[in-house]
């Protein structure tokens, strides 16, 4: 009974072969499902194709093939079909890049770039973010300063008028931050706290500078400031953006830090009241370290935007990194190379952001790693 | 209770009162509000005190006076003549102008990428990441120095504009392109446009409520569109149909008649829209990602077409995480849009900037620029606030 049943589902004759499926690795696999897996994905990805076509090598001629190297006139560069001009950034590059800043004296912002560039890299680490690092910073912002400003050890002085590029672009965003931070924290402690007039005057700060563009307020700090303080007191073009800078990022901190400040459970303060901690012990050894670790991620972004917003010096009249590119299309031999001079700088600024947004992301993922149980 | 109510608090009779937390933080606010006030009046009595000795007049009386300067734009009537008041009027329009337009390309262009960053087409996906890394590490005002530059120094002069389509020129004094003459018959079509706006929002609550009623659909977006466009083109019709064009012509070293775009208009615009759809691509981006894949299954299994799926289950969801940023985006492109002075867009800042030059009164025109801006903060997050609690989830 049973044999004859299965007997009968016996096939006589052999099946043709089964294709193989589709295969899921190697190149074309790779094509196929990533760029023609369906029918309107194969049209997007020929139009797109296309359109690069079109574009890329233009560019890629532009930049290299039909570019002047080399160290020639500005009139070899200005026939037709001619690409970039590398002429122009061997001519104005030491402008761009320090801006007025006495030609034969420029080895001093290079190093006090270099040093800069060299105490951000250390931060990155995390096995160096101990106590030292600070004193490193403090150190390190002193030296960039007799750097530049010289005057002492037998450096020439230079007068701040002067200083321009790089240097500048660094020095307001890393000496705003490290002045910024700190009173970014008492803010964010303000704005938290229990009583009612200082929680007032914090938010009311805060929610002051945050509403205005940083315009406004450089504008504040470079007009206003001067009438408000008694004659005998002058503060010099480049102090009066500091300033300003530093108003403006405190506030964008002191939100950051009150976001990590919130993101505590209650369970910490309330485990430090009972064990009788006074409100700063508490602040300092409990609240803190827990909520500054949760927002380094998020200063770290903070910073791109402050670094990317030093270029508003521009508008009144800073030499920055921005402002000396712009400076450098005003000579009249060398007029009308606007795209070199914004390609080189936005080359700088994109490495900087860049890398610092990767840091940042890659930091997110490596603090979140203890959270994620 | 009753036991301790009888022991009272302990009384600590030696204690200093300076260790009374209720005292302390009576105190420390008194400190701090003497202590701010200390501070403005200082910072104020500097103040009057160097207005006088420079002789600068305050009081906002100057917005009453004679501006003396011209504006390269406005959207009202304008001209030297007219008062400070009215030229930061204009300036405030123009800002208006830039940010709405700025805010509703910026949202549909950042829509676009940030789905387009979720392509499975590698392509797609790896050139939106592309724009978005490369537009969001750059500062804005570089951007826009680039584009203002490559609008007046890459295209030819008014005399060899270019001329992609008849009547429509392009060179580096702008875009003029050709506009229907002024007639009542476009105030007809517009007041029709806004009636038809109005009527589609009646229909739609009016289709909500007979579908609950009686379960009965209504074909809302197809009457929708059609009352949209119809209305204002019947209210054209009966106006007369009219169809003279002011078509822009040469005349000596520039175009006279048509409409024009402003190439500081269009560099601040165009700079200022891809700058933050690059932001808005990333939160649009996240939003989506945010909302479980269980959802689209659970939709499907209920037997909701993809585009109900999208409507009824992904979007209200995705767009509780994506609103709140996107309006701080927005308020930042506003607030971004006073960069305008760096390439001479009279903005309001630009505008007060000349006034704070001219009449020496820094402290009433900065007053001013923060007051609107300030306004402008409040009002968006007001109207945030009052939407988050809308939209917020309903917990039992």
């Amino acid at each position: 009974m049973s044999q004859a049943s299965n007997a009968a589902q016996v096939s006589e004759t052999r099946l043709p072969d089964r294709k193989p499926p589709a295969s899921t690795v190697g190149p074309l696999a790779w094509l196929r499902g990533n760029l023609f897996s369906t029918w309107y994905n194969s049209v997007l990805t020929i139009l797109i194709l296309l359109l690069l076509v079109q574009i890329v090598p233009p560019i890629v001629d532009w930049l290299l093939f039909s570019a002047v190297f080399g160290a020639v006139e500005s009139e070899h560069c200005r026939g037709e079909g001619v690409g970039a001009c590398y002429a122009f950034l061997h001519e104005k590059h030491r402008l761009i890049l320090f801006g007025l800043y006495p030609y034969d004296q420029q080895w001093r912002p290079l190093i006090a770039t270099l040093l800069a560039i060299a105490l951000l890299a250390a931060s990155c680490n995390r096995d160096y973010w101990k106590p030292w690092l600070a004193v490193a910073w403090a150190a390190g912002i002193v030296a960039m300063w007799v750097l530049m400003q010289g005057g002492v050890l037998g450096l020439e002085y230079v007068e701040n008028t002067k200083w321009g590029g790089v240097p500048l672009t660094l020095g307001l965003s890393v000496v705003g931050l490290v002045v910024a931070f700190p009173l970014g924290i008492v803010l964010a402690l303000g704005r938290r706290s229990q009583m009612p007039m200082i929680k007032t005057l914090c938010t009311v700060y805060i929610e002051l500078i945050r509403g205005v563009p940083l315009i406004t307020v450089l504008f504040m700090a470079s007009v206003l400031l001067p009438l408000f303080l008694p004659r005998d007191i002058t503060i010099d073009k480049l102090l009066r953006a500091q300033l300003g800078l530093i108003l403006f990022a405190s506030a964008y901190l002191a939100e950051v830090v009150r976001g990590g400040l919130q993101a505590i459970p209650s369970g910490q303060y309330e485990a430090a009241d009972s064990l009788g901690l006074t409100y700063w012990q508490k602040t300092r050894l409990i609240i803190l370290p827990q909520a500054l670790k949760i927002s380094i991620p998020p200063i770290v972004n903070t910073f791109i935007g402050f670094f990317k917003d030093t270029s508003l010096v521009v508008i009144i009249g800073l030499y920055d990194l921005l402002g000396a590119a712009k400076a450098s299309l005003t000579d009249a031999a060398w007029r009308g190379f606007y795209q070199e001079a914004y390609l080189f700088i936005a080359v700088i600024y994109f490495v900087f952001c860049f890398s610092m947004s990767q840091y940042s992301q890659a930091l997110e993922r490596r603090l979140s790693v203890g959270d994620q149980r | 209770m009753a036991v301790s109510d009888a022991s009272g608090p302990p009384k600590r009779t030696n204690a200093s009162l300076l260790n009374d937390p209720q005292v302390r933080a009576i105190l420390y606010q008194v400190l701090a509000v003497a202590g701010t006030a200390l501070f403005i009046w200082y910072l104020a009595s500097n103040t009057l005190e160097n207005l006088e000795r420079q002789q600068i007049a305050s009081g906002f009386g100057f917005l009453e006076r004679e501006a003396g300067f011209e504006l390269s734009e406005s959207p009202i009537a304008y001209s030297a003549a007219d008062s400070y008041g009215r030229a930061m009027l204009a300036g405030l329009l123009n800002t208006f102008k830039v940010a709405v337009i700025g805010i509703v390309l910026a949202t549909i262009l950042g829509t676009v990428i940030g789905v387009a960053r979720l392509s499975s087409n590698w392509l797609v996906a790896k050139l939106a990441a592309v724009y978005v890394e490369s537009l969001r590490n750059l500062p804005l005002l570089l951007q826009l120095f680039l584009w203002y530059a490559v609008i007046t120094e890459s295209l030819p002069g008014p005399r060899q504009a270019m001329n992609p389509a008849p009547g429509v020129f392009l060179s580096n004094r702008g875009f003029k392109f050709p506009v229907p003459e002024a007639h009542p018959a476009f105030t007809f079509a517009a007041i029709a446009f806004v009636i038809a706006i109005l009527l589609v929002f009646a229909l739609s609550r009016w289709a909500k409520r007979r579908q609950d009623l009686t379960g009965q659909r209504f074909p809302v977006f197809q009457c929708a569109i059609a009352i949209i466009v119809g209305l204002p083109i019947l209210a054209w019709l009966a106006g007369g149909a009219p169809t003279q064009l002011s078509v822009p012509e040469l005349q000596g070293f520039n175009f006279r008649g048509g409409g024009n775009i402003s190439p500081e208009f269009a560099a601040l615009l165009f700079g200022l829209t891809t700058y933050t759809a690059a932001f808005i691509a990333e939160i649009v981006r996240s939003g989506i990602l945010a909302v479980p894949r269980g959802q689209t299954e659970a939709a499907r299994a209920l037997g909701l077409q993809a585009g109900q799926n999208l409507r009824l289950v992904l979007l209200p969801q995705a767009l509780r995480i994506i609103i709140p940023p996107t309006t701080s985006q927005y308020l930042n492109l506003t607030k971004n849009s006073s960069l305008a002075v760096a390439i001479g867009y009279p903005d309001l800042v630009a505008v007060g900037n000349t006034t704070l030059n001219q009449t020496g009164q820094a402290l009433e025109a900065i007053s001013i620029f923060m007051a609107v801006y300030l306004g402008i903060s409040l009002a968006i997050s007001a109207f945030m606030n009052w939407y988050n609690a809308r939209i917020a989830l309903k917990e039992r």
